[in-house]
This record gives C-alpha cells, sequence and structure tokens, in this order.
C-alpha cells in the first residue's frame, strides 16, 4: 500500500513537473507570439513610405563620453582584439579642434546610410544594398571582401573582419572575410525599437540623438529638420544623408 | 618568305632550375594566401583604413603590364610593322600570362576567394569593378581568339580584325582599371580623371618593358633572341612613352595642387610623405624615368646593348611599382577630408596618416602571382610553337 502511495507521489511530482515545463513553454511561446504580433510584415517593416534618420545634436554630444559606442559593440558584439587598426567599428566618437581658434566639439561617425551611397554604386555584386526604407545594409552572403566599399565610403564607415569571430549575436549575425557596417540596429527598428545607440545616449549620455521616420511630418525627426538648421557630413557629394548634425 | 615558329627546347639546366624555383614560389605564395583566408587578414598589414596594400599593387601591375605587352601583337597586326610579326604570337601569350597572374593575386587577396562563384553570377553594373570582370575575361578570349586566328593558317586572314578588337578592348580595360580610382570622391588623391589616361599610358610603357625584358630571358634560355634592331626600336618606343607618362605625371601633380580639396594630399606625396616622398622621387622619378630615359637616348653604343636593354627596362619596371605604390598606399593613408579646418581625433585613426607595413603572406601573395606568369610562359613555350626561328639565324649570324 504505501509502496503505491510513493508510486503515486512520484506520478505527481513528473505530472507537476510537466505542468510547469508546460506553462513556463507556453508564457514564453506567448511572449514571443506578442513580439511577433507586434512586429511589421516584411512589407511594413521595409517601405518606400519611410525612410529611417538620425539627427545628432552635437551641442549636447559630451567631449570623452562615449555611450553610444559603448552600446552598439555590447549589442552587436564587436570584440576588442587589442589591435585597433583592425578592430571593427560601427560607430566612433570624432573630437574636432578648429584650427583657428582651438575650440573642441565631439560628435558620434557612423554610416550616414545615404540615399546614394558610394559603396552600394561601386560594390561588384551588389552586396551592399539599400532598403526600401534607407538602411544600406551588407548582405554577408554574397560579400566576396574585394573592399572597395571601404575605399569608396567618404565617411570611413566601414570595416572589414579581420579575424575569426566567436560568441556572435543571433540577430547580428557576421563573418570573417566580410565587410559590414551600421545597420541602424535593423532588427530593433523592424519590431518597433529604436537603435541601441540612440537608447544608451538617452539613458546615459546628453541625449544628443533623436531617431525617427525623416518622410513622416508628424515624428519628432521630421519637425526638428523643418524647423532647425541642420547639415550632412560632405553635402557636397549630393549623398542626401540619413544621418544629420546640427551645431557642427 | 613564311615566318617559321618553334618551340623552347632548350634542356639546359637553368630552363629546370628556373621552372623549378617558379613553382616553389607559386607553392609559397598560395600557402600564403592560405594562411590570410585561415587567420583572416589582421596577420597582413592591411587594416581598416589601409584595404588594400601590397597584393594589389602587385595585380595593378601585372594587369597594366597585360594590356602593354600587347603592343607588339598591335603594332605587326594594326599598324603594318612588319619587323614584330614574328613576335606576335609571343606577344599574346605573355600578355594572357599577365593578366591571369595579376587576377591570381586579386582573387586569392579576396576576403572570400572561396565565392569566385559570387563575384560570377552576381553582378551590379554600377559597379566599375564588376565591368572590371568583364573587361579582364573578354581581354584573355579576345586574345585568344587572335592567337588561334595567328596559329590557324586558314584564319590568318582575319588577323587584322582580331587585333582590332584586342587593341580597342585593352584601351578600354586600362581606362577601366584606371577609373576604379579616377572616381572615388571619397579619397582626395584618387579622385582625378587624370587617373585614366595615366593608367592607359603606364600600362603601355609598363608593358613594353615587361616585353622587353621577358624576351632577352626567353632569348637566353631558348636561343630564339629578338633581331637586336627590333629590340631597340621597341627599347626608343618605350623612351616616348616615358616621356609622355612624365607629362601626364607632372600633369597630375600640378591639377591637384590647383584644387583645393586636393592640395594638401599632393604636397604631402610630393614633400614631407616620408617613404611615399621617397619613393617618388627615388623611386619614380630617378630609377623609374631619368635613369632609363639616360639609357635610351644618352647611353647609345658605350654599353653592352644586353645590358642596356635589361637596365633600361628593369629600372622603368621598379619605378613602375613605386608609382603604384604611392599611388594606392598613399592615397588611403592620407586622412580623409570630412571636416575641412577642422583636426579630427578619434580610436579609429581619423585625422592622422595611417602606417602601413607590407607583411610577409603580402609579398609572397604578389610574388607567387609573378612566378605563375613565368610557369605558363616556360610551359607553354615548349609545347606550342610561340617562338619565331627567323630570329634565331639572325642572331647566331652576328
Amino acid at each position: 500500500m504505501s509502496g503505491s502511495s510513493e508510486n503515486l507521489g512520484s506520478v505527481d511530482l513528473k505530472r507537476r513537473k510537466f505542468m510547469v515545463t508546460m506553462v513556463a513553454s507556453m508564457a514564453g511561446a506567448g511572449f514571443n507570439l506578442v513580439e511577433l504580433a507586434m512586429a511589421k510584415t516584411s512589407l511594413e517593416a521595409e517601405s518606400k513610405l519611410v525612410r529611417w534618420g538620425l539627427l545628432i545634436d552635437t551641442e549636447k554630444c559630451g567631449v570623452g563620453c562615449n555611450a553610444c559606442v559603448s552600446a552598439c559593440n555590447t549589442e552587436h558584439n564587436l570584440e576588442d582584439h587589442g589591435r585597433p587598426e583592425t578592430d571593427a567599428q560601427w560607430i566612433r566618437k570624432l573630437d574636432l579642434v578648429d584650427e583657428q581658434t582651438s575650440h573642441v566639439h565631439s560628435l558620434p561617425m557612423l554610416c550616414q546610410h545615404c540615399e546614394h551611397p558610394p559603396c552600394v554604386d561601386v560594390c561588384p555584386t551588389g552586396a551592399s544594398f539599400r532598403r526600401d526604407d534607407g538602411i544600406v545594409l551588407v548582405d554577408k552572403h554574397t560579400c566576396i571582401g574585394c573592399r572597395y566599399c571601404m575605399i569608396a565610403c567618404p565617411y570611413k564607415a566601414r570595416s572589414f573582419i579581420h579575424e575569426n569571430l566567436t560568441n556572435q549575436r543571433s540577430w547580428s549575425p557576421r563573418g570573417k572575410g566580410v565587410v559590414e557596417s551600421c545597420t541602424f540596429c535593423t532588427h530593433r527598428v523592424d519590431t518597433g525599437r529604436i537603435p541601441a545607440c540612440v537608447e544608451a545616449c538617452h539613458a546615459e549620455g546628453g541625449g544628443a540623438m533623436t531617431f525617427g521616420d525623416m518622410v513622416n511630418p508628424e515624428s519628432e525627426i521630421s519637425h526638428r529638420l523643418k524647423s532647425e538648421p541642420s547639415r550632412q557630413i560632405r553635402e557636397d557629394l549630393k549623398l542626401n544623408t540619413g544621418v544629420r548634425y546640427q551645431n557642427v | 618568305m613564311s615566318q617559321h615558329y618553334r618551340t623552347l627546347t632548350a634542356n639546359s639546366s637553368s630552363y629546370f632550375v628556373l621552372v623549378l624555383a617558379l613553382t616553389a614560389l607559386a607553392l609559397f605564395g598560395l600557402a600564403a594566401a592560405h594562411y590570410m583566408e585561415s587567420e583572416g587578414h589582421w596577420i597582413t598589414g592591411m587594416n581598416n583604413q589601409i584595404v588594400w596594400g601590397l597584393p594589389h599593387v602587385f595585380a595593378i601591375s601585372l594587369i597594366l603590364s597585360a594590356s602593354g605587352a600587347l603592343n607588339v601583337a598591335s603594332m605587326a597586326s594594326l599598324f603594318g610593322k612588319t619587323e614584330y610579326s614574328a613576335w606576335s604570337r609571343f606577344s599574346g601569350l605573355l600578355a594572357i600570362s599577365l593578366l591571369m597572374g595579376g587576377l591570381l593575386v586579386l582573387v586569392l587577396d579576396l576576403g572570400r576567394p572561396d565565392r569566385l562563384i559570387v563575384a560570377i553570377t552576381h553582378y551590379n553594373f554600377k559597379s566599375i569593378f564588376a565591368w572590371n570582370i568583364f573587361l579582364y575575361t573578354g581581354f584573355i578570349v579576345l586574345v585568344a581568339i587572335y592567337l588561334w586566328f595567328l596559329f590557324e593558317r586558314k584564319m590568318n586572314q582575319y588577323v587584322k580584325v582580331a587585333g582590332l578588337f584586342a587593341f580597342g578592348w585593352r584601351f578600354i580595360l586600362t581606362a577601366g582599371t584606371g577609373s576604379i580610382f579616377g572616381f572615388i570622391v571619397a579619397r582626395q588623391f584618387y579622385h582625378s580623371a587624370m587617373m585614366i589616361p595615366l593608367f592607359i599610358v603606364l600600362s603601355l610603357s609598363l608593358g613594353t618593358s615587361v616585353f622587353i625584358l621577358v624576351t632577352q630571358i626567353v632569348g637566353r634560355l631558348s636561343g630564339s633572341f629578338m633581331k637586336q634592331e627590333i629590340s631597340f626600336s621597341l627599347l626608343r618606343l618605350l623612351g616616348l612613352l616615358l616621356a609622355l607618362e612624365g607629362f601626364l605625371i607632372c600633369a597630375f601633380y600640378l591639377t591637384g595642387l590647383y584644387s583645393a580639396a586636393r592640395y594638401d594630399v599632393v604636397l604631402f606625396v610630393l614633400i614631407n610623405g616620408g617613404i611615399y616622398t621617397f619613393l617618388f622621387w627615388a623611386g619614380q622619378i630617378v630609377i623609374g624615368t631619368v635613369v632609363p630615359l639616360g639609357l635610351i637616348f644618352l647611353a647609345k653604343a658605350q654599353l653592352n646593348s644586353s645590358i642596356r636593354l635589361v637596365s633600361a627596362t628593369v629600372s622603368k619596371m621598379i619605378g613602375s611599382f613605386c608609382l603604384l605604390y604611392v599611388m594606392v598606399i598613399a592615397g588611403q593613408s592620407y586622412p580623409q577630408l570630412m571636416f575641412p579646418g577642422k583636426q579630427i581625433r578619434s580610436t579609429f585613426f581619423d585625422g592622422v596618416v595611417v602606417h602601413y607595413a607590407p607583411s610577409w603572406p603580402e609579398l609572397a601573395l604578389g610574388m607567387g602571382g609573378v612566378a605563375v606568369v613565368g610557369i605558363i610562359i616556360l610551359v607553354v613555350t615548349r609545347v606550342l610553337p610561340f617562338l619565331p626561328v627567323e630570329e634565331q639565324r639572325a642572331q647566331s649570324s652576328q
């Protein structure tokens, strides 16, 4: 009798474990479903009706503040191999010193997501491409690693992967021997979030970055671009960049 | 009298030693490429600032030489210079070999050389690089057809047509290679329309030098020497091309000094660029231009003719290599113009002249490409009759 109750007890325990596992799995799946439900369709995520852009107020960008750079490196696991000449940098801080007045100010430099990107023009295989929503990316399956895009980029915004990589992020696959650059965190933007650098700039930095849809008249970036002065870097090249700067 | 041809029948130990040495060099280059691919490019001197390095200087040198090596064939088939026609076959072979060597270096330096099939099947026709893939393969096909017409008696009548196509194609090819740099708005040093004529003339002069030197080496191995008067008429042509190249170099730098965007980088190369300034003045101007011009137009009969031919062409080749090294590397080493009037500091080497030291795998890869050219020539001339018979008699009767 006692033996059978022990058996029943062990069955109960197994059942309880099973139930817990089931509930946990369903909850996990539920979260995933919510995320999936909130995500835009492939058409919505990448529409010609949207032009993602970034406005950077350099007055609010502190010399020595590196929040955006650290966030990007963590988000995409851009590891420091102790070789600054070959280590990848998708976003970097530039300190500009005026040659006449010695005034110093700082700004982040990253892929400018141009409307007419020279990197896309020169890429022999079409691996460098521009999405309908203006984000310039590298197709890591068709990049042959010729580095012509790096020669052609006026902003030095691209990095070549010089070594074997480990611990890659599932949302940001990378590969030795191909070129890469800022993706505007497409994995975030396509699910309604803002890029990691912008988030970090607001949380830890001076709040210098405003991300949004440049062609939506209701968006903050669009409103500010209309009402406040801003500029493109190397505007003489007429690339119509997706990243704009203020107070440079 | 019809022209007879022969194969390279030398059984001398020097032939086999040369083939073995070149094979060892080519295998070493291949091993270096494998090392670069498996470890990643961090083991080379190239980095995120100097993205094209020594392998590209080798590749461009070989590709430009390929186009120029066809000079002799073009002069014989198109411009009625029949004295050159005996060497048309060899001219075509040398052109194809040089191009294959150059392309091999270029492909093996890619980050993903295993994706060559992607480069062949995916094209972005806005890219000058993509055009060049067609230009290079098209050149090999056209020269191969030209060679077939030369070899096949029934097709001899069409040689002129094939020669015309090949002649036109090589101008477009070198213009295309110059355009790879000339259209780059991001790099002040590259962005110049002068790049196109400069690359065309450089290919003619460099290719002529390589042709003269290789015919001297093949002559030593086979006994099929080029007639001395033909060698020297080619050398005089080289002199004229050198003068034209010098003029274009002057125009390239002077127009650079005239432009506000390019002024600083031009002064950097000419005056305070360290190794680049040295390579420009000592390598490109003195060794590559003044010395060969002196040897061609001033040395006259005081020097042994063979020494004169070899020293003039080798010094010209060193000079051209220096020219391309300065062009390719200094153009990337000098900071890009992003904020005029501001000094830039960053952790990504913005605003500073970037250091580049070529590594041994890069040198091995480049030398491997040169070795492949030599192997192709030595093997093919041994199997197929590329060398003119009459030239041997002419030489032995002297």
